[in-house]
């Protein structure tokens, strides 16, 4: 089976989207051979949903995507893996929502990434993921200069092996 | 969700799911399914044999395409789309 990628894309959404090639000077390709076995890795996940833990983090500036529509929040947040589903929200203006907030793991699979660690297929997983929210301005500026740039240093530290990017 | 637009992006490792967007690993609840996806995309990160490698998920979506096109969308359009549209109908 091949996938369509814009089955489910407003069908005058899609010139937006295809044939608009690499972002400029991105062209080259980015490889890095995975070294070790999965088994002794370990793994990080990133969702581009929007998530945040309500209690103790702001949520994505929606109030500043409304005031400019081309703008989108580039800031990020760390999310414990054991976050339980009633502790996350969801800030992202581009989705719905409440199939998120019913079951965050469509999003940010923290607990099946942790049973495939104790089941030895992974060798473990990050105390805190990561969480962006994916509406973006085009130049990417704050991305490429801050977010990304925090977001390497934030997995280093968290001793990941590899990071599985989630859009959302 | 859009594995071509990630192909154009120069991702190095590409899992392909024809998913409504919010649902990157699957329906909510359906644990075989979101294993499913992490199992191959872990697969796919670790087995890779070059940059550009796709593999696609032979998963349908169990809910009827219109259904699930009007379901994944915000109940009202994103600030973006709200100006497109605004500007469409003023041209």
């Amino acid at each position: 089976m091949i996938v369509d990628s814009y089955r489910f894309l407003p069908r005058t959404f899609r010139p937006l989207y295809e044939g608009r090639g690499p972002f400029p000077g991105e062209e080259d390709p980015v490889w890095k051979p995975f070294a070790k076995r999965l088994s002794e890795s370990r793994i990080a996940l990133l969702t581009s949903a929007g998530l945040y833990l309500k209690e103790s983090q702001p949520p994505f500036d929606l109030d500043g995507e409304r005031a400019r529509p081309e703008w989108g929040d580039p800031s990020w947040r760390s999310i414990p893996a054991g976050a339980e589903a009633r502790e996350l929200g969801v800030a992202h203006l581009h989705i719905n929502d409440a199939d998120i907030l019913a079951d965050p793991e469509i999003a940010l699979p923290m607990r099946l990434l942790e049973q495939l660690a104790g089941e030895g297929l992974v060798g473990g997983a990050v105390a805190n993921h990561v969480a962006v929210m994916g509406f973006q301005d085009r130049a990417l500026n704050d991305w490429r200069q801050t977010t990304a740039p925090q977001i390497a240093a934030h997995l280093r530290e968290q001793g990941a092996d590899a990071l599985v990017l989630a859009p959302a | 969700m859009m594995p071509a637009l990630a192909e154009e992006r120069r991702a190095p490792r590409i899992v392909g799911v024809e998913f409504p967007f919010g649902h990157a690993f699957g329906m909510p609840r359906d644990r075989a399914m979101q294993r499913r996806v992490l199992e191959l995309a872990l697969r796919v990160l670790a087995g890779a044999a070059g940059f550009g490698t796709r593999v696609d998920l032979d998963v349908e979506w169990p809910v009827p395409i219109r259904e699930a096109y009007r379901a994944w969308q915000p109940k009202e359009p994103s600030p973006i789309v709200k100006k497109m549209l605004e500007a469409r109908a003023t041209s």
